[in-house]
């Protein structure tokens, strides 16, 4: 009898955004220790595969001031995932690090750094981004054109990886006797001239458990989509309906023989909320409780001042949409992920969105930011996630609470036993386990540093999904 | 009375002896796993240590060290110094946790938001000691400065090189730029204040508007201001420009008299420089002197098992730092006269790791609390609650935009 397909689950930490409601009496902090402590300890205790951190690159604004509405503030991303290494044992820990405003020889030592520290559970959400009011903190500066910033991302993986395949796996030598500390020729010299880095480098961190870190990304445009196919391990994206969800398996899963790949190779975990109850019914009141908290008043204006690009704070958040034109010419959505979108379009299609069922303000941005993934019966949640699993919809889910830190502590308490009684989530860790091998994937191809056939590629996304 | 002195420790792979990973008691094979450093960090803590610096550079090369041809008998490869503290914070409870961050190549931005993370991750334990400028060997690795620091100009005088006097200028830049960073929240930024619906109060959230030679940072740090407020800046410094760089932006400077009248030359510029660059206000800097220690339990033991390891290494030991070699006791009376002398610490450099650690908590820290001139917080301090400013009796800065504000 084979083993029903495997739930692979992450811990998403909540995000500096309208999802991870503050105003709840136990609400506890965005930035002691003790919350990502909380939090990681909770991801260990429920199996899962790993915890998963954004990038703070900037503080949003919203009107030239930092956003009052939401939590605002984070820690450094490495950082926080060292000292969480220090605490926990066999969960993975991956972080959003973005290859604009990193250079890949610090970003490629550091990841090792963190391979090194916790046994083999690092992961890399490789990220670009290229806006200048992100790039006006960093020296690296200000805009990258789409184009450029790809390539640079494309050159940053590359070089990181033969880096990273620099070191060989019994180096150091450290022979006492013989006084060679480091054999000739290690590591590897990693050569490499291209449009973004013109690099000699010798690499100064052994070689990490895992040899390099797993790879997520979050790419959905069709270019994301192939190099996902190519090189990503995990997707986190953002399907969580399930006849979307299995398409969007079904195309990139589908790529993958074209590079040698193998279904299980690449791990597609989308982004998902869920809501509890005893009962459907309980569970449906509270969803609708957590939306509103979560899409308070000034919060619902907010959005909408966002895509209008103007001030809206007359309008009745309970009554119909503004009437008025967008201001597409300003700079009042600066740092938000939809800046550059096509908002008269965009207007128009909440019009309609809003037209169509009768939605107040508020109740088209719960209808858009607060529909929860699942909402029911841990029994019905757990039979949920296990038909997206064995249906091929997904390879499980990246879990996010709507509180910080213990809003999975519920899920690791009421759904993980469910998983496992059907036979498709792991009853413990197995010992010495890497991310890799929780993942299920398998070892990464090395590179050949010194040969000069075309460059591998590696994936790279937008950053909408990790610094929101 | 004898003048009381913190001690802290200099921790560097191996040790400092550069033939320190062939000692019996070394263990070349852990020097990138989190176990060696744990036990080295657990031993310093619980000896009551102040503060623990630990070595990085961005390069397989030492500083002024040739890549080609590179020695295969010295240790290689090591862990990013940032993150191994980070990772050590929640390991240890009282020892102050002071990486080693070089400000040619990385972010100012990812660095300040770094050492705030080791803050909240070390409950205010959190420092980070600058070292300008970037050497042959870490500009090949990056592709992207042509000019750095690849040896002292024949006078010896930094101020003689351009490009290393400009290594000092950026240097400061960056030290300034954390500092603001650091200073960016007021520490009454998160609100929570469920009426309005505000989780922060934007007017105490303050972009740094930084423009300098070297870079420019427009925003404020992601992170809320830290236990500390600023952790602790730190650098090492042997002549004028580096000390004017301490004196300018650091709270404490690492220092390498070998005599008690150096300690007076040194203080003697150190406050020079900081009656003229000092901020009005700032706390006095805090001058610790370096001294590279071999320890054994007799002087006879310590020197031979130093000259087994210069054998190895091809060269008798040297160092900028003082060194001794001997017993316990012999560092013990070293410390005295450093103290009496007028430092306000001592910064041991280990010549082997983990043996002379071991020493050093087992040995030295005992006699010199025996002989009176341990500053020793760790004792009389409430447990637990002892950040690295208040160990070294150095106040939480209050952060400047709130003193502007109080200018308006």
């Amino acid at each position: 009898v084979s083993l029903p397909r495997q739930i692979h689950l992450a811990a998403h930490f909540p995000g500096v955004n309208s999802t991870t409601v503050w105003t709840d009496p136990s609400a506890g902090s965005q930035i002691e220790f003790d919350s990502f402590a909380h939090f990681a300890r909770n991801a260990e205790r429920g199996l899962f595969d790993y915890v998963f951190l954004a990038e703070g690159l900037r503080l949003r604004e919203h009107k030239g001031r930092v956003h009052e509405l939401d939590v605002l503030g984070r820690p450094n991303t490495l950082s926080i995932l060292a000292a969480l290494a220090a605490i926990t044992e066999h969960v993975g820990l991956v972080g959003t690090l973005n290859t604009t405003f990193n250079e890949p020889y610090e970003l490629a030592r550091q990841l090792s750094t963190l391979d090194l520290l916790s046994g083999g559970r690092a992961g890399w959400n490789a990220v670009t981004s290229s806006d200048a009011f992100h790039g006006a903190n960093f020296r690296r500066g200000g805009y990258l054109d789409h184009a450029d910033r790809y390539e640079r991302a494309r050159e940053f993986a590359d070089l990181a990886k033969k880096l990273w395949d620099s070191w060989p796996e019994d180096a150091p030598r450290a022979d006492a006797g013989s006084g060679v500390f480091l054999d000739e020729d290690v590591p590897t010299r990693v050569r490499h001239r291209g449009s973004q880095f013109d690099v000699d480098a010798l690499f100064d961190v052994p070689r990490s458990p895992q040899g390099r870190p797993v790879i997520v990304q979050a790419g959905d445009s069709a270019d994301g989509r192939g190099f996902g196919a190519e090189h990503a391990e995990v997707i986190f994206s953002l399907h969580t309906e399930f006849e979307a969800a299995r398409a969007f398996y079904d195309d990139v899963k589908g790529k993958l023989p074209a590079w040698g790949r193998d279904e299980e190779s690449l791990k597609i975990l989308p982004a998902a909320t869920f809501v509890l109850g005893d009962t459907e019914q309980e569970a449906q009141e509270r969803s609708r409780e957590i939306a509103l908290a979560q899409v308070r008043p000034e919060v619902a204006l907010t959005y909408v001042e966002q895509v209008w690009g103007r001030d809206l704070s007359g309008y009745d958040p309970d009554g119909p949409l503004p009437d008025v034109d967008p201001d597409t010419g300003s700079e009042t959505a600066r740092g938000w992920a939809n800046r550059h979108a096509a908002v008269r379009a965009r207007i128009a299609k909440l019009r309609e969105l809003s037209d169509a069922e009768g939605l107040s303000i508020r109740d088209l941005v719960i209808r858009l930011t607060a529909t929860h993934t699942f909402v029911g019966t841990p029994q019905r949640i757990a039979a949920e996630i296990d038909r997206y699993v064995q249906e091929r919809a997904t390879d499980g889910f990246t879990v996010v609470g709507h509180l910080t830190p213990h809003g999975l502590d519920e899920f690791t308490e009421r759904v993980v036993p469910l998983l496992q009684e059907r036979g498709s989530y792991r009853q413990s860790y197995e010992e010495g386990a890497t991310l890799r091998d929780l993942l299920g994937l398998p070892a990464p191809r090395a590179t050949r540093p010194l040969t000069t056939g075309p460059l591998t590629t590696v994936p790279f996304t937008t950053p909408s999904l990790a610094t929101r | 009375v004898t003048e009381q002195v913190h001690i802290a420790l200099a921790l560097e792979r191996a040790g400092w002896h550069p033939a320190a990973w062939r000692a019996q008691t070394a263990r070349p094979h852990e020097l990138t796993s989190p176990v060696y450093w744990r036990d080295l960090l657990r031993t310093a803590d619980d000896a009551g240590l102040v503060l623990a610096t630990i070595e990085d550079a961005l390069s397989l090369a030492d500083r002024f060290e040739p890549t080609d041809g590179l020695r295969r008998d010295r240790v290689r490869g090591r862990l990013d110094a940032v993150l191994l503290a980070s990772y050590l914070a929640p390991l240890t409870s009282r020892i102050g946790l002071v990486p080693t961050v070089t400000t040619a190549h990385p972010e100012p931005f990812h660095v300040a938001t770094g050492i705030q993370t080791l803050d909240f991750a070390s409950r205010g334990r959190a420092g980070v000691r600058l070292v300008a400028g970037a050497s042959a060997a870490e500009r090949a690795n990056f592709g992207r400065r042509a000019t750095g620091v690849d040896a002292l100009p024949a006078s010896g005088r930094v101020e003689d090189s351009p490009e290393i006097a400009a290594a000092f200028r950026e240097a400061g830049e960056f030290a300034d730029v954390l500092a603001r960073l650091w200073d960016s929240w007021l520490d009454d930024a998160v609100i929570r204040d469920a009426e309005s619906g505000r989780y922060v109060d934007a007017d105490r959230v303050h972009n740094i508007d930084f423009e300098g030679e070297f870079f420019s940072v427009t925003g404020a740090s992601i992170v809320p201001r830290s236990p500390q407020g600023r952790p602790l800046i730190t650098v090492l410094a042997h002549q004028t420009v580096p000390y004017r760089l301490a004196a300018e932006h650091a709270d404490l400077v690492f220092t390498t008299p070998h005599s008690a009248d150096d300690v007076a030359a040194i203080r003697t510029e150190v406050n020079t420089a900081a009656a003229v660059l000092r901020s009005d206000g700032r706390e006095r800097l805090r001058v610790f002197a370096d001294l590279l220690v071999l320890i054994e339990d007799t002087a006879d033991a310590a020197r031979q098992a130093a000259r087994r390891l210069d054998d190895l290494a091809g060269a008798e030991l040297a160092s900028d730092a003082r060194i001794v070699i001997g017993t316990a006791g012999d560092v013990v009376d070293e410390i005295v006269a450093l103290a009496g002398a007028g430092v306000d610490g001592i910064r041991l450099r280990p010549a082997r790791q983990p043996a002379d650690v071991a020493a050093i908590a087992e040995q030295v820290v005992p006699l010199a609390r025996a002989a009176g001139v341990l500053r020793d917080a760790g004792q009389s301090g409430t447990a637990g609650s002892g950040t690295l400013r208040s160990r070294l009796q150095l106040s939480r800065p209050e952060s400047r935009y709130a003193r502007e504000k109080v200018a308006l």
